[in-house]
C-alpha cells in the first residue's frame, strides 16, 4: 500500500478556519429544513392521491419544522437583530442567501397550507398553498447540501457532487418517518413508499460519497477526504445513523399492518436523519481542524 | 488574460488596482506591520500571551490580527545553523473572492481599488465568509460577533496614502502599489535571488490563472507555502459551484417527482 505522503505544516496550525455555525443550530437547522421540505412533498403527494390524515399531518410537520428551521437560523447569527439583511440583495453565488429567499417564499406558503388544514379556512387556497409547498420544498430539503459544500471545508467541498442526493434521501427519509410514526398504517403508504424510496437513496448516495472521498491522491492508505466521516465522533455518529436507516427501512416494509412497528420504523428513520446531519456536520468541523485534509491533497495535484 | 475586479464589480473610471507584495526575504520580524496595522485600524487586543511558536504570539490571521508574522526556524542545509524565515501574512484579496461571493447580506463588497473590504454595519454575523475562505482569514470576533479582515486602508487609500503596514515597514518587505507594477517588481526580485544562489526563492499567488485568479496581495517565499501555513494550491470554492447546483437541482426534481409519483400512487 502506498504510504500517505509527508507534509508540513505551520506548527500543526490548521491552515482554513474552522465554522463558527454552533454544534447545535446548524445540525439542527438543516435537520429540521430537510423535514420540513420532504413533509411538503409528503403533503402534496398524499393529498393529492386520498391519504387526507397523512396529508394533515405533513402539513402541520411542516410549518412545525420550517419554523423551528429558522429560529436555529437566527438564534445562530452573530447579530440576530440583523436577520432581515439576509433580504437586502439576492446573490445566486451563496447558497446562505439562496436558501434565505427560498425560506422566505416557502414558510408562508407552508404556514398557509397548515392553518387551511386545521382550521377548514379556504379549502381551495389550502390545496393551492400545499401544491405550492409542494413544489418549493423540494428546493427546500436540498439546497442546504450547497450551503455546505460551497466552502472550503475538503471533506464538504470535495463532495458536492453525492452531498444532494444524501440531503434529498435523508430528508425524504425524515418526513416518511414522521408520516409513519403519526400516521394509521391503513393511511400511512405514501410515507411508507418515501421511506423507502429516501432511505435507499440516502444509504446509496453516502457510500457513493465516501467511495469518492477514499481515493484523495496523497491521502490513500488513510480514507482520505472519507476519514471524518468513518473516524472519530463524527463516525461512530453516522455509522449509527446508518444502522437506524436500515432498520427503519426493513421496518417500513416489513411492519406495514402492525402500528407498533410501522411507529418505531418511524422513529428510527427520524433519529438517524438527525444523525446524519450531525454527523456529517461534525466530520467538517474536524476536516477543517486537521491541516492534513488542505495540504495533502493540494499538493498532490499541483 | 487578468480579470479587473473593480470593473467586473461594475465601477467605472476605476484607479488601478492596487494591492501588496510582500517579499518574505527581506522580513526582519519586528513586527511592526502587526503594530501599526493594530493601531490604525482600531483593532482590539486578542491576547497576549506566549504561543511556544518561535517570536510568533499571534499564532494566525484572524478577526483581530489583520497582519501577521510567521516565525520558522529550520536546520540550514548551507550553515550549520538555522535558518530563520519571516514572513508578514495579510488578506489576500482574492481577484476569485469566496468570502465576497458566498456572503448572503453584501456586506462583504470589492472596491474602486479591487480590494475586498466587509461593510461592518451590514454585516449580519451570519459567518459563512469563515469557512468559505480557502487561506483561513477572515474571521467572526467574539466581541461584537461580526466578520473582520484587513481593508488594504480602504480608508488610507481613499485619502491617497499607503496602507499602514506597509508604511511602517522598515525594510520595505511589505511594498504597496499598482498590482501591475508590482508583479513586475517581483519577477526582477526573484531573477536577482536566482543570481545570488537563492535557488528556493518563488513567488506566490502572483498567477492571475491560479485557483483565485491571483492575489491582490502576493508573496516572495522562500520555502513551500505549507511551512509558512499558506496552502499550497488554493481553488475559490464558487469555481465548483455550478455543478454543485445542478446537482441540487436534479436532487430536488428527484424529490418532486417522488410527490407526483406518490400523488399518482394507489388512492385509500
Amino acid at each position: 500500500m502506498v504510504p500517505d505522503a509527508e507534509f508540513t505544516s505551520y506548527y500543526g496550525r490548521p491552515v482554513i478556519k474552522e465554522p463558527v455555525w454552533k454544534p447545535l443550530d446548524v445540525p439542527v437547522y438543516l435537520f429540521m429544513g430537510g423535514l420540513a421540505g420532504a413533509s411538503s412533498v409528503l403533503a402534496a403527494g398524499s393529498q393529492l392521491s386520498g391519504h387526507r390524515e397523512l396529508a394533515r399531518t405533513a402539513k402541520v410537520s411542516a410549518l412545525g419544522a420550517i419554523s423551528l428551521s429558522a429560529a436555529a437560523l437566527i438564534h445562530d447569527l452573530g447579530r440576530p437583530g440583523r436577520f432581515v439583511n439576509m433580504l437586502r440583495v439576492f446573490k445566486p453565488s451563496s447558497p446562505m442567501s439562496v436558501g434565505s429567499w427560498l425560506l422566505a417564499g416557502y414558510g408562508p406558503v407552508a404556514g398557509a397550507a397548515a392553518v387551511s388544514e386545521v382550521t377548514g379556512l379556504l379549502p381551495a387556497a389550502g390545496t393551492a398553498a400545499t401544491l405550492g409547498a409542494g413544489l418549493i420544498g423540494p428546493a427546500i430539503a436540498t439546497y442546504t447540501a450547497a450551503l455546505i459544500c460551497d466552502t472550503a471545508v475538503p471533506s464538504w467541498h470535495e463532495g458536492y457532487r453525492e452531498m444532494p442526493y444524501v440531503f434529498a434521501g435523508s430528508a425524504s427519509s425524515a418526513a416518511a418517518g414522521l408520516g409513519l410514526l403519526a400516521a394509521r398504517p391503513a393511511d400511512a403508504s405514501p410515507a411508507r413508499k418515501l421511506a423507502v424510496a429516501g432511505a435507499a437513496t440516502e444509504l446509496v448516495a453516502k457510500q457513493l460519497l465516501i467511495r469518492r472521498l477514499s481515493a484523495t491522491p496523497g491521502l490513500e492508505s488513510s480514507k482520505g477526504l472519507a476519514e471524518p466521516y468513518v473516524a472519530g465522533r463524527a463516525g461512530t455518529v453516522l455509522r449509527v445513523g446508518e444502522i437506524l436507516t436500515a432498520a427503519g427501512l426493513a421496518g417500513a416494509v416489513l411492519g406495514r399492518r402492525s402500528r407498533a412497528v410501522s411507529a418505531l420504523a418511524g422513529a428510527s428513520l427520524l433519529a438517524a436523519s438527525a444523525l446524519t446531519r450531525y454527523g456529517i456536520f461534525e466530520a467538517g468541523m474536524a476536516c477543517a481542524r486537521d491541516p492534513k485534509y488542505t495540504i495533502v491533497p493540494q499538493r498532490a495535484r499541483r | 488574460m487578468s480579470i479587473d475586479p473593480a470593473a467586473r464589480a461594475g465601477h467605472v473610471d476605476h484607479p488601478p488596482r492596487m494591492g501588496f507584495f510582500t517579499d518574505t526575504s527581506i522580513c526582519i520580524g519586528c513586527k511592526a506591520c502587526e503594530v501599526a496595522c493594530k493601531e490604525w485600524n482600531e483593532v482590539p487586543e486578542d491576547g497576549i500571551s506566549l504561543s511556544g511558536m518561535s517570536y510568533d504570539n499571534t499564532v494566525g490571521l484572524g478577526a483581530s490580527t489583520w497582519r501577521h508574522v510567521a516565525f520558522i526556524e529550520q536546520p540550514d542545509p548551507a550553515s550549520d545553523s538555522i535558518r530563520w524565515l519571516m514572513s508578514s501574512d495579510v488578506c489576500k484579496h482574492c481577484t476569485e473572492a469566496a468570502c465576497l461571493d458566498v456572503c448572503p447580506t453584501g456586506a462583504l463588497f470589492r472596491t474602486e481599488f479591487g480590494t475586498v473590504v466587509v461593510q461592518d454595519d451590514v454585516c449580519n454575523g451570519c459567518g459563512y465568509c469563515v469557512p468559505a475562505c480557502p487561506f483561513g482569514v477572515i474571521a467572526r470576533r467574539e466581541e461584537d460577533h461580526g466578520a473582520h479582515k484587513c481593508t488594504l486602508c480602504y480608508d488610507r487609500l481613499g485619502a491617497g496614502l499607503e496602507p499602514a503596514c506597509a508604511q511602517a515597514c522598515p525594510t520595505k518587505s511589505i511594498q504597496f502599489g499598482p498590482l501591475d507594477e508590482l508583479r513586475e517588481r517581483a519577477r526582477l526580485r526573484v531573477e536577482d535571488l536566482h543570481e545570488a544562489g537563492q535557488d528556493s526563492a518563488r513567488l506566490y499567488l502572483d498567477d492571475p490563472a491560479d485557483g483565485i485568479g491571483g492575489g491582490g496581495a502576493f508573496f516572495l517565499l522562500l520555502d513551500e507555502p505549507e511551512v509558512y501555513g499558506l496552502p499550497p494550491d488554493p481553488v475559490v470554492t464558487t469555481r465548483d459551484l455550478p455543478g454543485l447546483w445542478k446537482h441540487v437541482a436534479i436532487a430536488a426534481a428527484g424529490l418532486a417527482g417522488a410527490a407526483v409519483a406518490l400523488a399518482l400512487g394507489q388512492r385509500q
